[in-house]
């Protein structure tokens, strides 16, 4: 059974249909990529996974339950569904710790000192365990990255969505965020990834997702995927980010 | 003419009394009407239901008409309608009234321009849209008006020189009382200038010193 299952989501914005249809099926474990151009409606899926955007019609199901359409509170989803943004967003007037801390302590209700644990155990974990007081403001974009990702952590979700989180950084500080997320996989962290990093889904991802006009264009194993294309779309995309 | 201070000495008492009453208006202005602003911003954020719009009422009638006319309304207004109040609740009352709608009205522009992304990743953690304002929202909003805030607080403690027009002993009402018995306008008012100058220069260091703490996170740098 697989953990995450997405059923013929729609999404449009006014007249703009998004989303035409996406089925999915994602096992435990699994790391996929979502590739495409942008506009392709790779975020506006991913944000639904969450529900920070609200689909039209379709189903998610993660772990057999109704995770959309208000079947989740949004500190259940938030325990289910982790995720990372571009642009970090971390809370500009609580240092690394509280940042970390926050999700566990309010929504959860989990207690300080074991909240504390948490946050250090997942800050360890993204080698920032050294920065626990900073303010994000005092932090690089790779540092400040890496929190966010303890942060999202800290609410022990099955499944982390990434949404194109090295776009914003700097090139040098790409490569540290990519391999907290590497260990992650390794550690058989359920990844879904937006992304730009075509090395990264191809060296790390087990499955390529390419979408393209609202729809799954092409999918499969990354090798594959990249290197014999079936679709026209694909091999030119392919052929633009090289 | 020739100032003679020690005309004021006999009265250092209604002065003292006066500093003390002016002093306690405002403290207990400052934080009340902050934290009515709080809660009236939270709720006009919230949307356009009956409460938002009677909160955005309030707001309005109040920025829109003069200090002194609250003040009076309250004052002698409230008791024709039965409602007996003193002059010291009613100075109080239309101080908080007058802070609580200037500053929710600051803050609003704070709360407005939190960025998208810091809600997202709030609604992304799981946070309530109380939750998210208590913890994400509110601090920072505050850090980016508080200049405006800094100065409605002292304007509040400037006009509250009004509510000597009620009989409140206030420091103005101190110096009236003292001129209209030495009639030594000048040095009277002198002092109470001063007094007013140096409460105004206290008070905005009071709120630099809680803000340098409140927004410490503002300082950038290495940690």
């Amino acid at each position: 059974m697989a953990l995450v299952a997405v059923n013929d989501l729609h999404k449009s914005f006014g007249d703009l249909e998004v989303l035409k249809g996406i089925d999915l099926e994602i096992e435990a474990g699994e790391v996929v990529s979502v590739i495409g151009r942008s506009g392709s409606g790779k975020s506006t899926f991913l944000r639904c996974l969450n529900q920070l955007e609200h689909h039209d019609w379709g189903t998610i199901h993660l772990a057999d339950q109704r995770l959309d359409g208000g079947a989740m509170s949004p500190g259940e989803l938030s325990q289910n569904v982790g995720m990372v943004f571009q642009s970090f967003n971390l809370f500009p007037h609580k240092t690394v710790i509280e940042n970390v801390m926050l999700a566990p302590v309010v929504v959860k209700q989990t207690p300080r000192a074991e909240a504390r644990q948490i946050a250090e155990q997942m800050l360890d974990k993204v080698g920032m365990l050294e920065k626990i007081d900073a303010y994000p403001a005092q932090l690089s974009g790779g540092q400040q990255q890496r929190v966010a990702i303890a942060r999202a952590l800290a609410m022990q979700p099955k499944v982390l969505l990434c949404d194109e989180v090295t776009s914003a950084l700097d090139p040098e500080l790409v490569g540290e965020v990519l391999h907290v997320l590497e260990s992650l996989a390794a550690e058989g962290m359920t990844l879904i990834l937006v992304t730009h990093e075509m090395k990264f889904a191809r060296d790390v991802s087990h499955r390529v997702v390419f979408m393209h006009h609202g729809h799954i264009h092409e999918a499969g194993d990354p090798q594959t995927l990249f290197t014999q294309p079936k679709t026209p779309e694909l091999s030119q995309f392919i052929a633009s980010i090289l | 003419m020739t100032l003679d201070f020690s005309t004021l000495l006999p009265y250092t008492d209604e002065i003292l009394k006066g500093l003390m009453t002016t002093v306690w208006l405002t403290v207990v202005t400052t934080f009340v009407g902050i934290a009515l602003a709080i809660v009236v911003a939270y709720v006009r954020d919230g949307g356009r239901g009956i409460a938002s719009r009677l909160l955005g009422a309030y707001v309005e009638v109040t920025r829109n008409t003069p200090f002194i006319v609250q003040l009076f309304f309250l004052f002698f207004g409230l008791p024709a309608l039965g409602v007996p109040i003193s002059a010291t609740v009613a100075a109080l009352l239309a101080m908080v009234l007058n802070l609580g709608a200037y500053t929710a009205e600051i803050l609003r522009a704070g709360i407005d321009s939190t960025a998208r992304g810091q809600h997202e990743a709030a609604r992304a953690l799981g946070l309530s849209r109380l939750q998210s304002f208590r913890h994400v929202v509110l601090v920072p909003a505050f850090s980016r008006v508080y200049p405006s805030l800094i100065s409605q607080c002292i304007i509040v403690m400037l006009g509250s020189a009004v509510v000597s027009q009620i009989s409140v002993f206030d420091l103005t009402y101190a110096a009236n009382f003292i001129q209209s018995r030495n009639f030594r306008g000048f040095e009277v008012y002198l002092v109470v200038t001063l007094i007013y100058l140096l409460l105004a220069v206290g008070l905005r260091l009071a709120f630099e010193f809680v803000g340098r703490r409140l927004f410490a996170f503002l300082q950038g740098g290495s940690s």
